[in-house]
C-alpha cells in the first residue's frame, strides 16, 4: 500500500517531464520564463496567459523563449521577438498608442462622465428636498408617527 | 417620458456597440508581418527530403504559402477550395505541413488530393513561428519580391478567394 502510494505521489512528475525537469541549473532560467509568460498571451486559447496554457504553440513558445533566455537575450528582445510574429495582440498590457488610446483613457472617461452624473444628481435632489416645507400640523404628526414606531419596536 | 430619453439613448449606442463586437472575430488578430519581407525558411520537401524549398527559391513570382496539417480540421474543409484554386492555375500555392507526421502527412495527401507543386515540412513549428502561425490552417500571399500582402488566418472560402486572394493576385502580378 505504501509502495503504490509512493508512485501515485510520482505520477505527477512523470506527466510533467514531458515539458520541464525543474532542476537547479535551469531555475533561474525557468523564473525569467515564468515571469515573461505571464504577461504574454496565449494566441490558441485567448484568455490565457503563455504560462498557464497546455497549447502545443504556448509549449512552442516556452521553448523558443527558454532558448532565448539560454542565449543571453534581455526580455526587452524576447518580447520584441514575440511582438514582431504576433502583434501587440500577445501582450497582456498594450503599449500606448494612437490605436490603443481609446483602451487606456477609455475607462477614466467613463468614470469622469458618471462621477458628473452623480454628483448632478445628488445636486438636483437637494434643491428638491430644500423645496418641501413643512407646516405645523405635518410636523406635529410625523412626530406622533415616529413616537408610535419607537413605541411598537 | 422625456427623463427616458437619455437612458434609451445611452442603451441604443450601446447595443450598437455590442452589436458590431458580435461581428468581429477575436481570433482574426491583425498580424504584424503584413508589409513585411516573408520569414525565410529552408526546410525539406514532403515528397522529396533530400531536397529543400526555401522563400528565396519563388522570388520573381507572386505565390501562396497555406500552413496545414493532417490533424486540424479546418484544413479538410478548405481543401476542396484549395484545389480548385490550384487547377485555375492563377497563382502557385505552397504547402507547409505544420508539426505533422511525415506519413499522416503523405496519406492525407493521397487521400484528398495534393493542390501543392511543393509542400515543406515543419516539422518542429519553428518556421510557424516565424510566420506568427497559431490558428492552422493559414494562408499568406507573398509578392513577386518576397512581401508579405495578406494573411488569412483560418479555413479559406470561395468567396474569399474570388473577393480577396485573386483580385489582391492580379494585382501584384501586374506590377
Amino acid at each position: 500500500m505504501k509502495r503504490l502510494l509512493l508512485v501515485l505521489l510520482l505520477v505527477p512528475w512523470i506527466a510533467a517531464a514531458e515539458e520541464t525537469w525543474p532542476s537547479a541549473d535551469n531555475a533561474r532560467v525557468e523564473a525569467r520564463l515564468k515571469a515573461l509568460a505571464i504577461e504574454l498571451r496565449c494566441l490558441v486559447c485567448q484568455n490565457q496567459t503563455l504560462a498557464d496554457s497546455n497549447a502545443p504553440l504556448a509549449e512552442d513558445l516556452r521553448r523558443e523563449i527558454r532558448a532565448m533566455i539560454a542565449r543571453n537575450m534581455s526580455d526587452k528582445d524576447i518580447i520584441e521577438f514575440l511582438v514582431a510574429r504576433y502583434g501587440d495582440f500577445v501582450l497582456y498590457r498594450p503599449p500606448l498608442k494612437a490605436t490603443t488610446i481609446l483602451l487606456w483613457l477609455g475607462p477614466f472617461v467613463l468614470l469622469a462622465i458618471g462621477g458628473m452624473t452623480f454628483v448632478l444628481a445628488l445636486k438636483r435632489r437637494q434643491r428638491k428636498l430644500a423645496a418641501v416645507v413643512l407646516s405645523e400640523e405635518e410636523h406635529d404628526r410625523a412626530a406622533q408617527l415616529l413616537s408610535e414606531g419607537t413605541r411598537r419596536s | 417620458m422625456k427623463r427616458f430619453l437619455l437612458p434609451l439613448a445611452v442603451f441604443v449606442v450601446l447595443v450598437g456597440f455590442l452589436g458590431v463586437g458580435l461581428k468581429l472575430d477575436p481570433r482574426e488578430v491583425p498580424s504584424p508581418l503584413i508589409g513585411k519581407p516573408a520569414p525565410d525558411f529552408s526546410l525539406p520537401q514532403l515528397h522529396n527530403p533530400e531536397k529543400v524549398f526555401s522563400p528565396k527559391d519563388a522570388v520573381g513570382k507572386v505565390w501562396l504559402l497555406n500552413v496545414w496539417a493532417s490533424w486540424c480540421g479546418g484544413c479538410r474543409d478548405e481543401h476542396p477550395v484549395l484545389m480548385r484554386l490550384a487547377q485555375s492555375s492563377q497563382v502557385p500555392l505552397y504547402g507547409m505541413d505544420y508539426k505533422d507526421r511525415r506519413d499522416e502527412a503523405l496519406t492525407w495527401l493521397r487521400q484528398w488530393g495534393n493542390p501543392y507543386p511543393v509542400t515543406v515540412m515543419d516539422e518542429t513549428g519553428r518556421a510557424g513561428i516565424d510566420y506568427g502561425v497559431y490558428g492552422v490552417p493559414e494562408t499568406y500571399v507573398i509578392d513577386k519580391t518576397g512581401v508579405i500582402r495578406y494573411k488569412q488566418i483560418g479555413p479559406l472560402d470561395e468567396e474569399t478567394v474570388q473577393g480577396k486572394i485573386l483580385p489582391l493576385v492580379q494585382e501584384l502580378q501586374q506590377k
